[in-house]
C-alpha cells in the first residue's frame, strides 16, 4: 500500500506571541512543530503500514527548516520524506498550495491513500485537503475518526463526523482522508527511529523539479491576499463585584432581573 | 533539567529527551492511579518497549542499540522523574537480562535476548529468600540434578515483576559446602512445570511494581537452562547487582528531581504572612542543601556510570558508592518535600507524598545501604593493604 | 518578489515596522529587502504611505476574465433533519447587507431531497431567486454530487460572491468547488464588507486560533467565496410578505455520478447538541478541579433551562463531551447569557462566546482575561458560589 501523508509545519501555540501594535506575530523565540491534526494523520498512515505493509511517504511544502518537522515524521517510522521548497512557493493561499503539493504526489507515482489533518493551526482553513483531492481526482471525505479496511483490500469504511452524530461511508482507494484528534493517539518516537532519522538524507524538490507552472504557485499562484492584520484586544469589561461570595451572588441575580432573565 | 553540563553526545541527549517524553506523556498523567490501584504499568511498558528502551544495553545483533551504563542511567533518571514504580519495572528487566548477557551461552542469548531487545517478554530477577537477604549466601532454594533436567525446589521472596515476567534468571544452591562457589545461576520461564507465585504483596510505596513470591516445588527446567558454569551462581549475581546500582542511582536521581521540582514551584506560590514562603530563609536553605546534593548526587552516578563503560573491571566500590550516596539524598530530598508542601505534602492530591513513599525502598532493594558501607569499607581495606 | 520604487521611498520605515518577518528595513534612507526572507504577504506594500512597495508577479494565476460580468450573491443554503441551519439565515441577512452596497440580487441555493418547501423560507429570510436542486441523489451528504452541481451551477450563473456556513459540510465541499472553479476561498469567516474602491469582498477570520485576525480579497478571481462561522452574524427576522422567485433546476446525469457512499447516518442528540440554539449556557472550566463538581454548573443550567458548554481543559479531563467544548476548535455560540464558570478565558474559548449578549464569569483569579469580556464577574471559588447562586435563583422563583 502507498501511503503519502501530507504535513505542515506550524508555530507551537504555546510560544507564540502577538504584537498588539504591529498586529503581527513575534518571529524570536518561535518554536516550530509538526500541526497536531498531521500527527494524527501520519500515525493512521503508519497503523495501516503496521497492518497490511506498504510506504509511507510524508510530504511537505514549506521553508528549509520544514526538514525538522520531516525527519520527525521519518522518526515515528515514515519511510521517505519529501521537502518542497523553493522561494517561488512563498505567499501561497490554498489554491496555490494544492497545486504544488498535487504536482509533488503526481510525480511521487500511483498511490493508495492521501493523509492530512483535518486543518492546520495557524491557517485553520481546512481547505487544502479537499482542493487537494479534486486536483489529484480523488475521492474525498473529511473530518474522519474512523477507518476500517475491508478484506479486499481496497474498499474503507469510514466515520465522517458532523455537527449532529455521524456518517459511515464507504469509498474505495486510491481516495484522500482528512482526519481528526480522535482518530487515533500518535506512537512516540523510537530510538532506532530517531538514528536513522537523523542521518537521513530528506531530498529537496523546487518548482522545476516538480514541473510546475510558474504561474500556479506561490503568490502568482494564490488567488486571495491578505490585506491586514491585526491582534484582537478585549476592552469589554463592565462591571466586577465584590464582597462575600453572598453579596456577589446577590448583586448578579438583581442585574439579571433588571435585565429580564429571571 | 540541569544546568551543570554532562556533555552528552546527540545521541544521548536523544536518548534522555525520548524518555523523558514518556515520563510527561504517559507516566505522570497516570503514575497516581497506578499507586492507589497496584496497577501494573503493561501500557507503559509497551511504550517503553517501542521507544527501543528495553534494548539500550544489548547488543546489536539481538536487536539492541548495544550502549552502555551511562546511556542507561540517562533513561532510567528521566522515567524515574515520573515515578520509579513504573522505573523499577522496566529496570528489573535489565537486571534479569544482563546475567543472560554477560554469562550466557551463544545459543541462550540468541533465544532470550530478541525478545527482551523487544520488550516483547520481561524478565525478572531471582536471589532474595525469606531467610537469605543481604546475607545472600543463606539461600535454601535448591537445584538437583535429574537426567536431562534440573530440578528446583525453594521459594524467592519479594520478587520485582514477580507473577508479570515471563523470563526469570534464578540463584539456587547446587553445593551447600561449597560457599560462594555453592550457588549456580538458572533460567526459569513462565509455564514450566512446579513453577508458581506467590499473591501480590501490599508495599508502603512502590506500588505500581508488582512484588511476588516465586514458588518452585519440585520444578522441573530442561538442562540447557543453566546459566554460567555450575558454582557461578554468586558470581553471576554479584557482577549484575554492580552494574545495575549506578542505575539505582540515577532512578534515586530523578525521583529527587521531581520532589525538588515541587517543593520550588509550591514555596513560590504559597502565600503566609504576607509573602511567598521560599522568601524565607529557612525555607531557601532547605531548598539550598535539597538541590546542591541533587546536583552532587547526579554528578556522582554520571561519573561512575561512565567509569564502568570504560571497560573498569574492580567497579564494587564506586557502585556501591553511587547507589549509596543517591539513594540516602533522596529519601532526605523527598522527605524535606514534604515538609515544605506542609499539610498539602500529606495529601494524596499532591504528588509528593509518594514520591516520599517510593523513595524509601531506594535504600534497601539491590543491596541495603548498609551494605553498600560494608563494601566500601572493605575495598577501601584492599585498596589501602596494596599500598 | 518584492519591488521597492526608490525613487518614491522615503525611508519612513513604515514598512519594517509591519513586517513579522524582518524581511524589509531601511538601510541609508531607502527600503531593502531581503528576497529569502520575504514571504510576499503584501502588508508592507499596504501599509506603504508613498506606494513605493509592489510585490511583482511574472505572471499569474489566469484572472477572470470580464469581472464585472460576474453578478449576484449567492447563500447556499444548509438543511440538515427537514430543518434549516441557523446559519443559513444569518448569511441571508448578511447578503442582504452586502446586496444594499453592490446593487446586486440575493440568490439563495437550495440543495437537497424533499427540500423545495423551505424555498419560500428563504425567501421571506432575504433571498430574491432561489434555485431548488431537489433530487434523490441528494438525500444524503456527498462532497462530489453537492460540489460538482454546485460548480456547474456557479460556472453557468456568474455570481460574484458566494457565502456558505462554516459546517462540517460546508467546509468539506465549499473547498471543492473552489478548486473546481480555481477561484479563492476564505474559511471561517466572522466579518464580511464591502471595499469601497474596487467593491471587492473584504473577508475577516481568525487565524492561530483565534489569536490573530486577518482580513483577505480575492481582487481578480470570481466568484469569490467563503464560508462564514455560524452564530457570529445576526438572521432577519423574517418578512412572510417577501416575494421572491423559485427555480428549479434539474441536474445533468453526469454531475450526479459519486463513488463515496454513505451507509449510514446516526444522529447522537447527546451533550452539546442544543448548544447552538440555546438562550442559556453555563460552561465549565478547569476550575472545578474534579469531575463531581461540575455536577454544579449541570444543575444551573438545569434549573435555567439551559444548555451546559465546556472549555478545552474539560474537555481534556474527560469531564464533559467534546462535543460541548466553545471555541475556535468546538461550538460557536451567541446566547442572551453566557455564565463562564471556573473558565480563565483563552482567546480560543473566548472567540466562540464573545457574541453572547450578557456574559458572566466565576473564577478565584481576579486577573483571568475572562474578565476582558464579561458583562459582570465574579471573584470567588466556583465550588462556593454556584451553590449559593442556585439557591438563590431558585428562592427567587419560589422553589
Amino acid at each position: 500500500m502507498n501511503i503519502v501523508v501530507c504535513i505542515k509545519q506550524v508555530p507551537d501555540a504555546k510560544s507564540v506571541r502577538y504584537d498588539t501594535e504591529k498586529g503581527t506575530l513575534v518571529r524570536e523565540g518561535l518554536e516550530a512543530i509538526i500541526n497536531p491534526f498531521d500527527f494524527h494523520a501520519l500515525e493512521a498512515g503508519l497503523q495501516l503500514k503496521d497492518a497490511y505493509g506498504g510506504e509511507v511517504t510524508v510530504l511537505s511544502m514549506g521553508p528549509p527548516q520544514a526538514e525538522n518537522a520531516l525527519k520527525e515524521a521519518l522518526s515515528l517510522g515514515a519511510d521517505k520524506g519529501i521537502l518542497l521548497s523553493d522561494r517561488a512557493f512563498a505567499g501561497a493561499d490554498t489554491l496555490a498550495t494544492t497545486y504544488t503539493l498535487a504536482k509533488a504526489i503526481e510525480k511521487l507515482g500511483p498511490v493508495d491513500l492521501v493523509l492530512c489533518g483535518k486543518q492546520a493551526i495557524d491557517g485553520d482553513t481546512a481547505q487544502v485537503g479537499p482542493g487537494l483531492a479534486v486536483r489529484l481526482g480523488l475521492p474525498c471525505v473529511t473530518c474522519v475518526n474512523e477507518l476500517n479496511l475491508m478484506d479486499d483490500g481496497k474498499t474503507m469504511q469510514v466515520r465522517r463526523v458532523n455537527e449532529d452524530g455521524y456518517d459511515i461511508l464507504e469509498l474505495e482507494m486510491p481516495a484522500l482522508l482528512t482526519v481528526l484528534a480522535s482518530i487515533n493517539t500518535p506512537r512516540l518516537p523510537s530510538l532506532k527511529g530517531k538514528m536513522r532519522a537523523r542521518k537521513a538524507e530528506i531530498p529537496i524538490w523546487n518548482a522545476l523539479e516538480l514541473g510546475a507552472k510558474p504561474f500556479m504557485v506561490g503568490l502568482a499562484g494564490s488567488a486571495t491576499q491578505v490585506v491586514s492584520t491585526w491582534v484582537p484586544t478585549f476592552d469589554a469589561r463592565r462591571e466586577m463585584f465584590g464582597g462575600s461570595a453572598e453579596e456577589q451572588v446577590d448583586a448578579l441575580v438583581s442585574r439579571l432581573k433588571v435585565a429580564g432573565i429571571l | 533539567m540541569t544546568q551543570v553540563n554532562y556533555f552528552l553526545t546527540e545521541e544521548q541527549q536523544m536518548i534522555l529527551d525520548l524518555a523523558r517524553q514518556i515520563a510527561e506523556e504517559k507516566i505522570i498523567p497516570v503514575r497516581a492511579r497506578l499507586d492507589e490501584n497496584n496497577e501494573f504499568p503493561w501500557d507503559i511498558m509497551r511504550d517503553i518497549a517501542h521507544a527501543d528502551l528495553f534494548g539500550l544495553y544489548i547488543p546489536e545483533e539481538y536487536g539492541g542499540l548495544e550502549k552502555g551504563c551511562f546511556e542507561n542511567c540517562l533513561a532510567l533518571e528521566q522515567l524515574a522523574y515520573g515515578c520509579i514504580a513504573v522505573t523499577t519495572t522496566f529496570a528489573a528487566s535489565a537486571l534479569g537480562g544482563y546475567p543472560i548477557l554477560l554469562f550466557g551461552s551463544e545459543e541462550q542469548k540468541a533465544r532470550y535476548l530478541p525478545d527482551i531487545a523487544s520488550g516483547k517478554r520481561l524478565v525478572a530477577f531471582g536471589l532474595t529468600e525469606a531467610n537469605a537477604g543481604s546475607d545472600a549466601a543463606g539461600i535454601r532454594t535448591t537445584a538437583v540434578e535429574d537426567g536431562d533436567h534440573w530440578v528446583l525446589n525453594g521459594t524467592k521472596q519479594w520478587i520485582t515483576s514477580g507473577g508479570e515476567a515471563e523470563i526469570y534468571t534464578i540463584v539456587a544452591m547446587t553445593n551447600k559446602n561449597k560457599g560462594a562457589r555453592g550457588a549456580t545461576a538458572y533460567i526459569v520461564e513462565k509455564g514450566d512445570p512446579g513453577f508458581s507465585f506467590g499473591k501480590k504483596e501490599r508495599k508502603m510505596g512502590l506500588n505500581a511494581s508488582s512484588t511476588r513470591e516465586l514458588i518452585m516445588n519440585e520444578c522441573r527446567i530442561p538442562k540447557d537452562r543453566i546459566l554460567g558454569r555450575k558454582g557461578q551462581g554468586f558470581l553471576i549475581a554479584m557482577r549484575t547487582l554492580d552494574i545495575a546500582r549506578p542505575g539505582i542511582g540515577a532512578i534515586a536521581v530523578g525521583l529527587a528531581h521531581a520532589a525538588l521540582d515541587e517543593a520550588v514551584k509550591y514555596a513560590r506560590q504559597r502565600i503566609q504572612f504576607g509573602q511567598p514562603i521560599i522568601g524565607f530563609q529557612a525555607l531557601q536553605h532547605m531548598l539550598a542543601d535539597m538541590a546542591t546534593k541533587l546536583e552532587a548526587s547526579r554528578a556522582l552516578v554520571y561519573s561512575v556510570a561512565r567509569t564502568l563503560d570504560d571497560g573498569e573491571k574492580d567497579t564494587a566500590k564506586i557502585s556501591a558508592m553511587a547507589k549509596l550516596f543517591a539513594t540516602d539524598m533522596a529519601m532526605q530530598v523527598t522527605t524535606d518535600a514534604v515538609q515544605i508542601l506542609g499539610g498539602y505534602g500529606y495529601m494524596k492530591s499532591y504528588p509528593v507524598e509518594k514520591m516520599m513513599r517510593d523513595a524509601k525502598i531506594l535504600q534497601i532493594y539491590e543491596g541495603t545501604n548498609q551494605i553498600m558501607r560494608n563494601i566500601i569499607g572493605q575495598a577501601l581495606n584492599k585498596e589501602y593493604a596494596k599500598k | 518578489m518584492l519591488k521597492v520604487d526608490t525613487e518614491k521611498c522615503t525611508g519612513c520605515g513604515e514598512c519594517e515596522e509591519s513586517c513579522t518577518f524582518e524581511a524589509i528595513f531601511v538601510k541609508d534612507g531607502k527600503a531593502v529587502v531581503d528576497q529569502d526572507a520575504c514571504t510576499m504577504c503584501g502588508i508592507c506594500v499596504n501599509g506603504c504611505p508613498e506606494g513605493a512597495l509592489e510585490l511583482q508577479v511574472e505572471e499569474g494565476l489566469y484572472a477572470t476574465t470580464d469581472l464585472s460580468s460576474w453578478k449576484g450573491i449567492w447563500v447556499i443554503a444548509e438543511c440538515r433533519g427537514g430543518i434549516l441551519a441557523s446559519v443559513t439565515l444569518e448569511l441571508l441577512a448578511k447578503a442582504r447587507e452586502l446586496a444594499g452596497e453592490l446593487e446586486a440580487e440575493v440568490t439563495a441555493v437550495l440543495m437537497g431531497r424533499g427540500i423545495e418547501s423551505k424555498a419560500q423560507e428563504l425567501i421571506f429570510h432575504g433571498a430574491d431567486r432561489v434555485l431548488v436542486v431537489d433530487h434523490q441523489e441528494l438525500a444524503t451528504f456527498t462532497d462530489e454530487v453537492y460540489g460538482n452541481i454546485l460548480a456547474d451551477l456557479a460556472k453557468r450563473e456568474r455570481p460574484e460572491i458566494i457565502l456558505a456556513g462554516a459546517t462540517a459540510m460546508g467546509r468539506s465541499y465549499i473547498p471543492r468547488v473552489a478548486t473546481i472553479l480555481e477561484t479563492g476561498l476564505t474559511a471561517d469567516c466572522t466579518g464580511l464588507d464591502i471595499r469601497a474602491e474596487d467593491k471587492a469582498l473584504l473577508q475577516t477570520r481568525p487565524a492561530f486560533g483565534g489569536n490573530l485576525m486577518a482580513t483577505i480579497v480575492c481582487p481578480e478571481h470570481r466568484p469569490q467565496m467563503a464560508t462564514v462561522r455560524p452564530h457570529v452574524m445576526k438572521a432577519d427576522i423574517p418578512d412572510p410578505g417577501r416575494k421572491g422567485e423559485v427555480i428549479r433546476i434539474v441536474p445533468r446525469e453526469n454531475l450526479l455520478e459519486h463513488s463515496v457512499r454513505v451507509l449510514k447516518s446516526v444522529n447522537e442528540q447527546a451533550e452539546g447538541s442544543n448548544l447552538g440554539e440555546a438562550d442559556i449556557i453555563v460552561t465549565a472550566g478547569r476550575g472545578f478541579e474534579q469531575k463531581e463538581n461540575v455536577d454544579l454548573a449541570k444543575e444551573l443550567a438545569h434549573l435555567l433551562g439551559g444548555a451546559v458548554g465546556s472549555t478545552r481543559a474539560a474537555v481534556d479531563a474527560g469531564w464533559l463531551s467534546s462535543r460541548t467544548q466553545i471555541g475556535q476548535t468546538g461550538v460557536t455560540v451567541s446566547p442572551k447569557l453566557y455564565i463562564a464558570c471556573g473558565v480563565s478565558g483563552a482567546i480560543q474559548h473566548i472567540v466562540g462566546m464573545q457574541g453572547s449578549e450578557i456574559i458572566v464569569a466565576i473564577n478565584k483569579d481576579a486577573e483571568a482575561p475572562i474578565f476582558d469580556v464579561t458583562t459582570y464577574g465574579l471573584v470567588g471559588d466556583v465550588k462556593e458560589i454556584l451553590p449559593l447562586l442556585t439557591k438563590r435563583i431558585q428562592k427567587e422563583r419560589g422553589l
